[in-house]
């Protein structure tokens, strides 16, 4: 049953995190961008999103760490640490492209209940870059996951 | 639900219930909400169904948003193939990466890793300058 339950969890949680992008004005591109554009008319509002969001998950992932147990299971995600070409060079392209666009995984997801049509050819084309990327990081040293 | 694109006000409420959902998905199933490496996973390998209902619940919110009557944005505003450039660029970023604005930006800020915080520094500087560059850098003023 714990799958189970874990599902539950990540629905509702899911559920959360979408209605917090769409109340924090993160799924409307044109206010990331307004946020982004540092030399126009400067919107820094979407700043408060990810400082409030990081105020309050800090002391639940510190608290949860200390426990060193999820509440459905022993194990907690542990991503690696090291900081690496692939990081830099990734988050530097991810970068890229969310200026391009306005648009980053998480509003992306919520867009396919928003207005599905507009958003598949651009989720088409994440799949396809992240394909990409494992073919790259097959030729390259083993690379680390998060 | 209103959301005022431009408000602090909105930001905060909407980014503390990100923080929460986040924090509520370690502490309950010690999973990372980072989105782009929950879809990745969800199309590599047979699912799991945690992930299933994580992106389950990102669509439904959206939806639920739509059908309620929210004031939610009209359009995407970028189409056509700077849309499939832009989605190729964070799709291989954020694989080579190993995260976004969620995983990175929330949970790993949230988590203390100085991985993530490298990560987010950079791809807001590199979004930064992107915007920049489409904007004001070529002269042209869009």
């Amino acid at each position: 049953m714990r799958p189970v339950l874990s599902a539950v969890f990540a629905l509702g949680f899911g559920l959360m995190f979408g209605f917090g992008l769409i109340l924090s004005g993160m799924t409307d591109p044109a206010n990331v961008k307004g946020f982004l554009d540092v030399a126009g008319a400067w919107r820094p509002a979407l700043a408060f999103v990810m400082g409030a969001a990081v105020l309050v998950a800090l002391p639940i992932f510190q608290w949860t760490r200390r426990r060193g147990k999820a509440l459905t299971t022993d194990t907690l995600e542990a991503p690696p640490q090291t900081i690496d070409a692939p990081l830099l060079i990734g988050a530097a392209i991810f970068g890229i492209g969310w200026g391009l666009s306005g648009i980053c995984p998480g509003p992306a997801i919520v867009w396919l209940g928003l207005s599905p049509a507009a958003i598949v050819p651009f989720l088409l084309a994440v799949i396809a870059g992240a394909l990409l990327a494992r073919l790259f990081q097959r030729d390259q040293a083993p690379a680390s996951r998060n | 639900m209103v959301i005022d694109t431009s408000g602090i006000a909105a930001a905060v409420e909407g980014g503390a219930l990100v923080g929460l959902a986040a924090g509520g998905l370690y502490l309950t199933t010690g999973r990372i909400a980072g989105v782009s490496g929950i879809f990745g996973d969800l199309l590599t390998r047979t699912p799991a169904l945690w992930r299933v209902a994580f992106i389950a619940g990102l669509v439904l919110a959206g939806l639920a948003a739509r059908l309620a009557g929210a004031r939610v944005p009209a359009s995407l505003g970028t189409g056509g193939a700077l849309l499939v450039i832009a989605g190729l660029l964070v799709g291989f970023g954020t694989r080579l990466g190993n995260g976004c604005t969620s995983g990175h930006g929330v949970c790993g800020l949230a988590r203390l890793s100085r991985r993530s915080l490298v990560a987010v520094v950079v791809f807001m500087l590199s979004a930064m300058v992107t915007v920049f560059v489409a904007r004001h850098g070529l002269g042209g003023t869009p």
